[in-house]
């Protein structure tokens, strides 16, 4: 069997779609201010903390689900969660990665996220959430040489509450939207990094994020601060066990960009899809936002988005400082009744901003999937200027793909640039690429990659080879 | 302003004549429009300029009742010159004329007994307020095998009598088998802060052609909406052209399903905007079947605190294969203070089709003003210049040489 074949195996079986039997601790079902109360004393929380999740708990009474996206789903019992779940060997944290539970060591070698140090490849630091809880961070000490924190949320709150602080809620405030809100209230980990000033950070840092426990909603925040003339580049990856039913993913990343800092932030959703039916899957609703705050910074989202029964999240930049660049690149592939409506928000505020939204969507099957942008441009935003491409390709007649731009032109001085196209695979590519010896499936593939290289580029070398399977994969056997 | 909707409604039906089941189903439509009110921004065809709000400030107790029991004087000054036509002459929401002299008599028949119950966007409130007050309405049949010859003319007039009203008014087209109609909408309002409420529904059938030209030239302080409804059999061409300029507040919707193979529908627009005026175009091409072709260029030309929106929308049905759909909006900002807002949406079902937008806002090139200046043009000739091209791309659409002629003329463009 050739590695493809291995592939498309794989793929049949969702390879990331095993459970870990562990014992878990849980929150009591449902969501009410006990609960709160509940994780915050688990976490053994400040003051501030607690009451930055009351805080967001009145303000999400007040609010309704909304319902204007393109996917519809069934209603979701918020009491019917729970809220809080991890592993019974994460009570009393293990100091290092020998004390912690083998199984959950077991878990992500399987995942293929070996947590040892020695084992990884090429130095890419790791902190693993598994359901509610970071498991375990890894190369710590190397990172601490430079002054850099890379921790857990939790870790964070304990140790470095000043930087939490002034800087938590500020992109994405507790009065934000319905699912925002959720998360500032219920929160449970996630990862923190500082970038100290002038740092350029040696290595990548990345997160992995898996859901196990059955009915769990994950609400997990990151928060990543670069100070003055600082750069990091940022990975995460997420999976989870197949399950009957719909999960709830609702998470919230907050970007902080200083003055000539820089964010590259890379995504690679492959939580379980649901099966060929549609049964099942997760509901991917994370809300993630950057702030350029600061002169000359940069904030790039990359996203590879294959996994998830819906997706609905817009990665956005809000351009406040002088000469701020935003970028969003885009790959979104839906198969079966796989549901996504995602795209970006570019909000220029400052002078000489620039934006770029380069955005793929490939829907096949039954799938539906549509681009939502904004480029809204202020008017004190001067010379600033935005370009934007949206490619769809459609494989068959069964699925449809959708693009939404909403372009607000304020300034006179201000260029904004968009296209779109939809178009399917062209019978004279498919034909040229069988004649040199290709099979259908093969050719297809070549010619989607082809498609999705401006976006694939932008992956980081580890990252971009494992997208660029996993969009051969998603569309497997949706040809012919 | 629910009262005032409910005593004007019953005052009109005092001095009318419609039957009593007329009156019943209007009642209906009246009640519909209370119950929603005029749209506003929480809709999202509405969320870029919101009609509720710039009704509440720029009118003040706006009135639903109008007296059409008596005529209106014409004022045959206002009459285009130098093209011969035909005419409907609607002035202050009656319609005084329909004159098709130029005509053969036995190939137009009009009607005035036309369903009000027809089924349009159900979702539109402003559909329904026509519906309960607009005054009797017509319907033109084009027979079959027959070109209109000359051009027909509505002139939508108001005179000083009208303050603070809200004019309805609705109008049929159905166009037989290989028949042709090109169809132009004059508006001559100088009143102010009147709401002027249009509605027309076109019926193309096979091998027909509609051209329908909108022309919102002089300049007034009404508020307007028109909503086209055009259906398109098989072979069937409908081509829109829309120069917006002069109201304080227009918008134009259209609604157009392709329902015939190799049907074609073509919308291009101009908005022409200065001193606070707010316009929209908002389009729905809907390609039901295969085959089907629509093509849209709307270009503004914004200056100080203007703000124009293009809502452009291609719906493509699951059985719509070899759909070629295309669309393009250009803006320039002359002023900081304007502002131009896009949203071009394609909403695709079907893979064999060749769908694109593009969207592109900006201020003049300097470059350009550069070039034109060392050729010896002042500035301001260099701006205009530039204009004058930019907008003569659009004009050059309109496939009738006369016609094209004469908004060429309208509006000042230079070849």
């Amino acid at each position: 069997m050739d590695t493809r074949e291995k592939d498309i195996e794989n793929l049949k079986d969702y390879k990331y779609g095993f459970t870990t039997d562990i014992e878990n601790i849980r929150a009591p079902k449902g969501l009410n201010e006990d609960v709160i109360k509940f994780i915050s004393n688990i976490k053994k929380e400040p003051k501030w903390m607690l009451d930055f999740r009351l805080k967001a708990f009145e303000r999400f009474k007040l609010l309704k689900e909304p319902n204007w996206q393109k996917p519809k789903y069934p209603k979701i019992d918020y009491q019917d969660l729970y809220y809080y779940s991890a592993p019974k060997s994460m009570k009393d944290k293990p100091k290092s990665l020998d004390e912690l539970d083998p199984k959950l060591l077991e878990t992500y070698n399987k995942l293929g996220i070996p947590l040892q140090e020695q084992a990884r490849l090429n130095g890419i630091a790791v902190d693993a959430v598994f359901d509610s809880v970071s498991v375990a961070t890894t190369f710590k000490g190397e990172l601490t040489k430079h002054g850099i924190i890379f921790c857990s949320m939790s870790e964070a709150i304990q140790k470095h509450p000043d930087l939490v602080k002034k800087y938590l809620g500020t992109v994405i405030p507790t009065t934000d939207h319905f699912f925002a809100t959720l998360n500032s209230a219920v929160f449970t980990d996630g990862s923190f990094v500082y970038i100290p000033e002038g740092v350029k950070c040696p290595m990548e840092l990345s997160t992995y994020f898996r859901i196990n426990a059955s009915e769990t909603g994950q609400f997990e925040r990151t928060l990543i601060i670069a100070d003055k003339g600082s750069y990091v580049s940022y990975l995460e990856g997420c999976t989870a066990p197949m399950r009957d039913e719909n999960q709830l993913h609702a998470a919230n990343v907050e970007l902080i960009a200083l003055d000539d800092a820089e964010i590259k932030y890379s995504t690679v959703q492959n939580w379980y899809p649901g099966d060929e039916n549609g049964k099942g899957g997760i509901y991917n609703f994370v809300t993630k936002r950057g702030l350029c705050k600061g002169k000359n910074s940069k904030i790039s989202w990359t996203q590879v988005e294959t996994g998830s029964a819906i997706t609905w999240k817009y990665p956005s930049c809000i351009l406040r400082g002088d000469n701020s660049i935003g970028e969003f690149y885009s790959i979104a592939i839906t198969n079966n009744h796989q549901k996504a409506d995602t795209g970006t928000k570019m909000i220029h505020l400052g002078k000489n901003t620039k934006s770029k939204i380069i955005s793929k969507g490939i829907s096949a099957g039954f799938s539906d999937m549509t681009y939502r942008g904004l480029v809204d441009i202020n008017s004190k935003a001067k010379n600033s200027s935005n370009y934007t491409q949206c490619d769809s390709l459609l494989m068959g007649n069964k699925c449809g793909a959708h693009t939404v731009p909403y372009i607000k032109n304020k300034n006179f001085d201000s260029n904004i640039a968009h296209e779109a196209t939809t178009s399917k695979i062209s019978e004279e590519q498919l034909h040229y690429c069988q004649q040199r010896g290709l099979n259908p499936e093969e050719a297809v593939g070549l010619i989607v990659n082809g498609f999705c290289k401006e976006v694939l580029q932008q992956l980081p070398m580890e990252f971009a080879v494992e997208a660029q399977k996993l969009v051969g994969i998603s569309l497997e056997g949706s040809v012919g | 302003m629910k009262e005032q909707l409910k005593t004007d409604f019953e005052k009109i039906q005092k001095v009318s004549s419609f039957s009593s089941k007329d009156v019943e189903t209007k009642r209906f439509y009246l009640n519909k429009f209370i119950e929603r009110g005029f749209p506003n921004r929480k809709l999202e065809n509405w969320k870029f300029l919101d009609l509720d709000k710039i009704i509440n400030k720029s009118i003040n107790e706006l009135s639903f009742y109008n007296d059409y029991s008596t005529t209106n004087k014409i004022d045959t000054s206002i009459f285009i010159d130098g093209l011969e036509h035909n005419k409907i002459i609607f002035i202050n929401g009656r319609i005084e004329k329909i004159d098709f002299s130029y005509e053969d008599k036995n190939q137009i028949e009009i009607f005035d007994n036309t369903k009000i119950d027809y089924k349009f966007d159900d979702k539109n409130s402003l559909i329904d307020l026509n519906k309960a007050f607009s005054n009797k309405y017509f319907k033109i049949l084009i027979k079959k095998g027959y070109s209109v010859k000359k051009p027909l003319i509505i002139y939508h007039l108001t005179n000083e009598k009208m303050k603070s009203k809200n004019i309805n008014l609705r109008l049929d087209f159905e166009l037989e088998q290989n028949s042709s109609l090109k169809l132009i909408d004059f508006f001559n309002d100088i009143t102010d802060t009147n709401f002027m409420n249009i509605l027309y529904n076109f019926d193309i059938k096979k091998d027909s052609i509609l051209k329908n030209y909108k022309i919102d030239k002089s300049l007034n302080k009404n508020i307007k909406y028109s909503y086209n409804n055009i259906n398109q059999e098989k072979n069937s061409i409908s081509e829109t052209f829309i120069f917006s300029a002069s109201s304080d507040y227009f918008k134009n919707e259209i609604n157009c399903n392709l329902k015939g193979e190799y049907s074609s529908a073509f919308v291009n627009g101009i908005f022409s905007l200065k001193d606070n005026k707010q316009h929209e175009i908002r389009t729905s091409i809907n390609h039901l079947v295969e085959n089907t072709k629509s093509y849209q260029l709307i270009k503004s030309v914004l200056g100080k605190n203007s703000k124009a929106v293009y809502q452009g929308r291609i719906y493509v049905d699951s059985i719509a294969q070899k759909t070629d759909g295309y669309q393009l909006s250009k803006a320039i900002l002359l002023d900081e203070t304007s502002e131009f807002n896009a949203k071009p949406e394609l909403e695709i079902y079907a893979d064999d089709v060749k769908c694109s937008h593009g969207s592109a806002s900006g201020s003049l090139n300097e470059n350009s003003i550069f070039y034109l200046m060392s050729r010896g043009l002042n500035y301001k000739e260099s701006k205009e210049l530039l204009i004058n091209g930019f907008l003569l791309d659009v004009v050059e659409k309109i496939t009738d040489t006369e016609i094209r002629n004469l908004i060429k003329n309208m509006i000042g463009l230079t070849e």
